[in-house]
């Protein structure tokens, strides 16, 4: 809820407050699941397949039963339990099959670790290999062999999505805008080109972890790394059959998602052990080797995309066409698939589109949501692709998106109506371009190329996103307050790091107008406990869940001016409050502190009233629609977040290698809540998308095994690897449903780095890199091919 | 087993220790100090940075038994009084901290910079803590933060911890 309030007026919205969590965090204090360690706790490891691909033929399980200390096993044969978010696909163990390397066979619970692991070393499993379905675009085809045969008896959300039975089509999403055969005869020019990326491994530093205690009656409590807890129970209670009352999952603190704990993972295997071990707790916690590739990843994608534009730099249609590589199971791959499918575009007004994307099973590591949700990976290739038409076209980049940018008066492809407030993106490529001096190179940039014998060279990038979420997503915000007029407020989002606490704890401060000292957002959640949240996903956290946090205020405050209304005998109307005072507007100095009325107001002689008290905010989104599933028409977004990134970077053109040096980022928040954190999110974003950009992907060999789950072989980037200068603008066009105006940021600065990256590198040596990511050796090799052309 | 006798955090510690347990795994598990963080258990992240006799190690690298005789700090050992160091309160004052996680071992090698050389160029910070993996921040405001501590701490030359 946007309130026009001049800035000057606010005292805590807007500035750069100390995150909440600080101190436990900077002093180690902070309690994560894996720091956990419960009354009788054991442990757990789990027996992967070696094979991408294979019949399990016999499990022998007998000499690990054997072994003293072992409280359980399991094996798929024990499991008849199916689990998934959108697809219910996936058997907590494999059961007669193995999809992918990595994946669990069996499982153990043991006194201690080292047991579990010699146990899990015991048990005998005995595969019959099968040819891997690795090559997306080969398995799209209709002989090939099918990863998921019983595709067309899995449940799913039929909203949404278009599985195709009979095939390795996981999901099929169609998009239709105006006349794309017309459009295309209408374009001067057609240009027609396809990008690629590798799937990817969110790393977060806490691996995934989890400890359940199954006990009598089905009463089962979860600890779990989790990023979004209701959804961990919901999909539970699906799978299990079990009340949702029977199940408490607890999160503490987290160390990092970006997506990758967004659904459900590791819990129903850890609760089944529990449940085998007489209700003893059970923990496991991933490998860094299992993280990579027993946990889920991030898809790979091949995109193309023909588009047909006019002399003027007009676009007038687009064909695009996605093939995101799920791997073995759909888990967030589906919806991967439908949001960035109708986003797909980017910010660009194309009055005829058509969209065909699929997602693929195939032998592999499975695919789920990656923070950008698909867009980091599309951009990579629409923004190279728009470089590439501006260069034939010989206008400038920048220019050319500045004339397809989308405007008020715009529509969307999937035929949203783009209005004053929805976001600014042409500001935000114009503010990147200036920050960067793009276009020209300065003295002293000039100076630098002569001394370290190198070419400097920039571009710009243009990117969006919507949230991804059902049309119908909703919050609950509970605030209490405490007697000395504190307040505790209680919510199931998370914060796994994002500091979306720390905002909201300004938004309650800023409403009840209390100090924001005097705030405390729980950071344990408990489904128990706390109220309904969907999950901590999409950078819809801070709108939704701040939404929620005003009209918890305003049901306080309400119940607070009825209180005082007695208590002053005064008209709630003329009653306001400052300083956690409710005071007469026309005689403040007639007032009720708020600690007076925190549990029920008393008079001098003993009599009570009012009670204490508590305020509920409850938000939903509200306009959003399911997508017409042959067109793809409708309204999907909660808001659009703009953003742009422009880059300098160094090459030098003898050996290849290159660096960003200067980095400017901006985005259109809406408003800004907590300036800080939101620069950490920019710049923490930027570096992750780095990452993809310059280093991170998987690498698997012919037989689908993965070669590179290690820190060793599948770098991430370090503090030596960061521009020698960031900068990070926020345009702020408010969100007139945000709270105060604001919209989410959380994954918007990792998209379209690696394609300003990949443009800048064209621009400086006219090599077309086409595939993610791109190192140094790439940009050498396309050097060495041009040399010898030459 | 092996009986050792060293110091955690100032504190002696008399243990008996199996042979082949990490230091990493002896701090979490034996003496309870979850503070120091496990990322990889391979020595590449730095999660688990500790001092041992002033000098930063990976706690999963090295065996709880080599400890005999030596002073480990770890992170539980930075605040003093339940006070936060200069160098805590400035990571939490620039935003230095996102989930974590990584926080415990990066403070204790900004720590270990900042009594190595208190004067420290960027150049020397990044250096630093490129054993320790972030992957929230973008590491920035983890600098800022520790450019900011070492500038807090010049004046008070005596304030040594």
């Amino acid at each position: 809820m946007f309130e026009n309030i001049d800035p000057k007026e606010l005292k805590y919205v807007g500035k750069g407050l100390k995150r909440i969590d600080g101190i436990e965090k900077a002093t180690g204090d902070a309690l994560y699941v894996s720091d956990m360690f419960l009354h009788g706790m054991l442990h757990a490891k789990v027996k992967a397949s070696p094979f991408a691909s294979a019949r399990i033929k016999k499990i022998d399980t007998s000499r690990a039963e054997k072994l003293p200390g072992v409280r359980a096993i399991l094996t798929g044969a024990d499991l008849n339990y199916r689990v998934g978010l959108y697809i219910v696909d996936k058997y907590i163990l494999a059961k007669d099959i193995v999809r992918h390397q990595g994946e669990a066979v069996a499982a153990v619970a043991a006194d201690t670790e080292e047991i579990a692991k010699a146990a899990v070393d015991l048990i005998e499993v005995e595969y019959e290999e099968l040819e891997p379905v690795l090559d997306p675009l080969k398995a799209i085809q209709t002989d090939a062999p099918l990863v998921h045969p019983d595709l067309g008896k899995y449940s799913y959300v039929e909203a949404a999505f278009t599985p195709v039975p009979g095939t390795n089509i996981a999901n099929h999403t169609k998009l239709r805008k105006g006349d794309i055969e017309k459009g295309f005869k209408e374009a001067d020019y057609i240009f027609e080109r396809e990008y690629s990326n590798p799937s990817v491994q969110h790393v977060p530093m806490e691996t995934h972890v989890s400890i359940a205690q199954w006990q009598a009656g089905d009463k089962i409590t979860i600890w779990s790394s989790a990023q979004s807890p209701f959804t961990v129970r919901n999909l539970f209670c699906y799978s299990f059959g079990i009340s949702h009352k029977n199940v408490r999952v607890i999160v503490p603190y987290v160390g990092g998602g970006f997506g990758g704990k967004a659904g459900i993972a590791l819990e129903p295997l850890v609760a089944c052990l529990s449940k085998k071990a007489g209700g003893k707790p059970v923990k496991l916690q991933a490998t860094r080797e299992e993280e990579f590739n027993l946990l889920a990843c991030r898809s790979a994608l091949v995109y193309k995309i023909k588009t047909g534009v006019k002399k003027d730099g007009k676009i007038i249609a687009q064909r695009m066409e996605m093939f995101w590589d799920s791997g073995a199971y759909a888990d967030y791959a589906v919806n991967v698939t439908r949001a960035s499918g109708y986003s797909a575009a980017g910010p660009y007004e194309i009055p005829n589109a058509w969209l065909d994307a699929y997602t693929i099973y195939t032998n592999k590591v499975y695919g789920t949501a990656y923070r950008g949700f698909g867009h980091v990976e599309f951009f990579w290739g629409l923004e190279r692709h728009m470089d590439y038409i501006a260069d034939k076209l010989k206008i400038d980049p920048l220019k050319f998106r500045l004339i397809n940018t989308l405007k008020p008066g715009s529509r969307t492809i999937t035929g949203e109506l783009i209005h004053e407030n929805s976001g600014n993106v042409s500001k935000c490529l114009e503010t990147v371009a200036k920050a960067i001096n793009y276009g020209v190179k300065t003295k002293e940039e000039e100076k630098r190329e002569k001394q370290n014998k190198t070419i400097i060279s920039k571009a710009v990038c243009a990117l969006h996103k919507a949230p991804a979420m059902p049309p119908f997503t909703g919050t609950v915000v509970i605030i209490k307050m405490n007697e000395d007029g504190s307040v505790i407020a209680n919510l199931a989002l998370t914060d796994y790091g994002a500091g979306t606490y720390t905002s909201i704890a300004q938004i309650i401060a800023e409403q009840l107008r209390i100090p924001f000292e005097k705030v405390k957002i729980a950071f344990e959640c408990d489904t128990d406990r706390d109220p309904y949240d969907w999950q901590t996903v999409a950078s819809k956290g801070l709108m939704l869940s701040g939404n929620a946090a005003i009209l918890a205020c305003k049901d306080m405050l309400e119940k607070m001016y009825d209180m005082a209304a007695q208590i002053l005998r005064a008209n709630p109307c003329d009653l306001r409050h400052n300083d956690e005072k409710v005071y007469i507007v026309h005689d403040p100095h007639k007032f009720v502190r708020y600690r007076e009325m925190a549990v029920g107001y008393a008079y001098s002689n003993g009599n009570g009233i009012g009670g204490p008290l508590v305020g509920v905010g409850r938000y939903t989104a509200c306009g959003l629609t399911n997508l017409d599933k042959e067109t793809g028409q409708g309204n999907p977004a909660l808001d659009w977040t703009y953003g742009a990134h422009g880059v300098v970077i160094e090459i030098d053109p003898e050996t290849g290698e290159f660096s960003v040096i200067h980095s400017a980022s901006a985005f259109d928040a809406g408003k800004v809540i907590n300036a800080a954190a939101a620069r950490g999110q920019c710049v923490g974003g930027f570096i992750q998308g780095l990452g993809t950009a310059i280093c991170e992907g998987y690498i698997y060999n012919s037989k689908g095994q993965l070669m590179n789950p290690s820190f060793t072989d599948n770098k991430i980037p370090t503090a030596k690897d960061i521009p020698e200068k960031m900068e990070v603008f926020f345009v702020e066009t408010p969100q007139l449903d945000g709270p105060y105006g604001a919209r989410g940021i959380g994954e918007h600065s990792m998209i379209s780095v690696a394609p300003a990256i990949g443009n800048a590198l064209k621009n400086a040596l006219g090599i077309e890199l086409l595939r993610m990511p791109i190192r140094s050796e790439d940009v050498w090799r396309e050097l060495s091919k041009k040399r010898k052309a030459k | 087993m092996k009986t050792i006798t060293f110091t955690v955090n100032g504190q002696k510690y008399t243990r008996e220790v199996e042979e082949h347990k990490t230091l990493l795994r002896f701090l979490r598990e034996d003496i309870s100090l979850t503070g120091t963080k496990e990322g990889c258990g391979a020595g590449e992240c730095g999660a688990c940075t500790v001092l041992l006799n002033s000098k930063p190690v990976n706690a999963c690298l090295v065996l709880a038994v080599e400890i005999d005789g030596k002073e480990v700090i770890t992170i539980e050992g930075i605040a003093q009084d339940g006070k936060l160091s200069p160098l805590q309160e400035a990571f939490e004052r620039h935003h230095a901290i996102q989930c974590g996680f990584c926080t415990p071992g990066m403070i204790i090698s900004a720590h270990s910079l900042l009594q190595r050389n208190p004067n420290p160029k960027r150049e020397d910070i990044q250096e630093a803590i490129e054993g320790n993996f972030c992957r929230c921040t973008g590491y920035l405001q983890i600098i800022e933060a520790i450019e900011d501590a070492a500038e807090q701490l010049k004046p008070k030359k005596s304030k040594k911890r």
